[in-house]
């Protein structure tokens, strides 16, 4: 078997175990269980991480704006699948709302209630997904001439402009202003979140290894070489932009399923600063390093280090110590030891199948000692 | 009398109050190798990035292939500023990316090397096929474009063995010896399908046994892939050796052009070389 072939074996039956792990546990435990949360909000987590990771890892353009197109996946989401009946009672403060349809009823009514309701559903994330596209294109006209920590300042500044915007109540009708938007339906197993967000994964993978990622890369490493050799700048970085964020809107609409309510707050700068810490400690430049630094982030945070702050950690019972908010100081103490001691994080810019071959070589290396 | 594929019509290049091209005429025809020589700070590499789109120069033209696809003339502050000749025959504006000189036909390699480092050999190769390439961002991920993408890569392994790389396609860029890195660049400025290659100093820092090996493997594209080749340097030998023709620039002026044999003889270039005795 030569090496390509090993890899791409190798690399399916990891995840081929994952996925089927993640059903199994699905399946077994009930969907209030903290294992179900955990692939639920890791694989969100995971999305976004990769569709930042593929801005600033791949295409090196310094963006903080995740959050603000999480927002307007989320509402995107939210607005567009709230059951008709439920809508005087979620706009109670804005007569019933603006829109008066539902996609997953819309669907329902052409393909079947199960079927049409998902696709509903489905339908809306894009939407979700499309809207935040649209708005990095209009973002993206000023704000891409910028460079490094320019850019970033622009792009976080926007984020927060569209939470404050989208709490106006001007906007309420549609957006319910600083209320609430709930009783929309939901995926209420992991397995479809797993789904969803590994179909998005693979197409961004599909992506980066295409000739466009492969533009993007040589963006980041030189943008006069890239320039020079005919890579149009400002068409390949827009294109990056907009096609990041239309991943994070998405994600946005991803994680409004998993919270089950919506509201402006949550969308904060301090999302994107949690996305770009999962990016960098996974590795920057590697779409596996986000998926794995996702899924032990959620899991430590939600789950693993959840006893610090209520009291009880690895049988010490010391409410004195371990209350709100000391989960947060250890997980900063854990951060800036992966900083000082994995610079280039958990992958670097490693992927899944480069694992194989590192261990292949260290065996041949062995071999001949 | 063969082809024009380049000329440089009255340019100048001025920089607050320093000129540093001032009035480059200049003209290249097909399949011919010249060179652009001059002493440090000359302004070779500036007139090289007018050419290719990086700078604008202040005033002039530059024609690609009998077409006009670079002019400029003295705006806003330059205005006032403006010390060169023939401000006022210039009234249009065409300032194209590097990007779209590129397309056009034009390709340069950089005086210090600019290889895509966390790329291969290979990818270095492969990304400058991208500009060719007729897939959309769509078609490209979602692999419509197979047959395109088998092709540059086929492509890129002929272009590698042509130059010699084959056999470390899959080794980092950055983890070659300098002279193979240089060959690489060269090799990735060929994989845009140039009609013009443009070499900023491709000897710099070379031993005399790899600039000599430059010197054949140079004279060899000419023949190989029919491009015509402009170039500065520094290495003498190189230059008289391969160069049909010779621009000298000093102080941003062009003060001779010609075969290597009149240029050698030139007073100026030598004095410009050697400088001018005070007192003569």
């Amino acid at each position: 078997m030569n090496m390509t072939k090993k890899k791409t074996v190798f690399t399916a039956v990891v995840l081929a175990v994952l996925f089927a792990a993640c059903v199994i546990v699905d399946m077994m435990l009930p969907t209030y269980h903290i294992a179900v949360t955990v692939i639920k909000k890791a694989t969100v987590y995971a999305l976004v991480a990769v569709s930042m990771n593929l801005l600033n890892g791949f295409t090196g353009l310094f963006s903080l704006g995740q959050a603000g197109f999480m927002l307007l996946g989320a509402y995107a989401y939210g607005v567009l699948t709230i059951p008709v009946a439920k809508r005087a009672s979620v706009y109670q403060y804005f007569d019933g709302g603006a829109i008066h349809f539902s996609l997953p009823e819309v669907f329902g009514g052409i393909l079947g209630e199960g079927v049409g309701g998902v696709v509903g559903m489905l339908v809306a994330l894009l939407i979700g997904g499309l809207l935040a596209a649209l708005m990095a294109y209009l973002i993206g006209l000023p704000v891409l001439r910028l460079k490094s920590d320019y850019l970033a300042i622009a792009t976080l500044g926007f984020a927060e402009i569209l939470r404050a915007f989208f709490q106006w109540n001007a906007l309420g009708p549609i957006t319910n202003g600083s209320n609430l938007l709930k009783s929309y339906p939901v995926f209420s197993h992991a397995t479809p979140y797993v789904l969803v967000a590994g179909l998005m994964i693979a197409v961004i993978l599909m992506l980066i290894t295409s000739t466009y990622g492969r533009a993007f890369r040589a963006i980041r490493d030189d943008e006069v070489a890239a320039e020079a050799m005919g890579i149009n700048l400002a068409k390949h970085k827009r294109m990056a932009f907009i096609i990041s964020s239309f991943f994070a809107g998405i994600g946005g609409g991803m994680m409004a399923m998993y919270m089950g309510t919506i509201a402006a707050a949550p969308f904060k700068s301090a999302l994107t600063y949690e996305i770009l810490l999962i990016v960098v400690i996974g590795g920057i430049g590697s779409i596996t390093g986000s998926v794995l630094a996702s899924f032990l982030y959620i899991f430590s945070s939600e789950w693993l280090l959840r006893g610090l702050d209520s009291g009880t950690f690895l049988g010490i019972n010391a409410p004195g110590i371990f209350k709100n908010g000391f989960r947060m100081a250890v997980f900063s103490i854990i951060i800036m030891v992966i900083v000082l001691f994995f610079r280039k994080g958990i992958m670097g810019d490693k992927e899944l199948p480069d694992l194989i071959d590192g261990r292949a070589r260290k065996r041949k290396k062995e071999a001949a000692e | 009398m063969s082809k024009n594929v380049l000329k440089v019509e009255n340019a100048t290049m001025q920089f607050g109050g320093v000129v540093a091209v001032d009035n480059l005429n200049m003209e290249i025809n097909e399949g011919e190798i010249v060179a652009l020589i001059g002493p440090n700070g000359a302004g070779k590499t500036t007139a090289f990035n007018g050419i290719t789109g990086v700078y604008q120069p202040s005033n002039g033209a530059v024609w690609f292939n009998g077409e006009k696809i670079v002019e400029n003339h003295p705006q806003g502050k330059m205005k006032k500023l403006y010390k060169g000749q023939h401000n006022g025959d210039y009234t249009n504006v065409l300032a194209p990316t590097p990007d779209k000189i590129t397309k056009l036909g034009m390709a340069r390699t950089f005086q210090n090397i600019r290889l895509w480092k966390s790329q291969t050999v290979f990818n270095n190769v492969l990304i400058a096929k991208h500009c060719r390439s007729t897939s959309n961002v769509f078609s490209a991920t979602f692999r419509l474009n197979r047959k395109e993408e088998a092709k540059q890569r086929e492509e890129v392994m002929e272009l590698l063995k042509i130059v010699g790389l084959d056999d470390v396609k899959d080794e980092l860029a950055t983890s070659l010896p300098y002279g193979k890195q240089r060959r690489l660049e060269i090799a990735r400025a060929l994989a845009a399908e140039p009609t013009l290659l443009l070499l900023d100093e491709p000897a710099a820092g070379m031993n005399p046994q790899e600039t000599d090996e430059l010197t054949a493997f140079i004279g060899e594209l000419r023949d190989k892939f029919k491009v015509t080749i402009l170039l500065i340097e520094h290495h003498m030998n190189l230059v008289m050796d391969i160069s049909d023709r010779i621009y000298v620039l000093d102080f941003g002026k062009l003060i001779a052009e010609g075969t290597p044999a009149e240029i050698q003889s030139n007073q100026r270039v030598i004095d410009a070389y050697l400088g001018v005795a005070e007192d003569a």
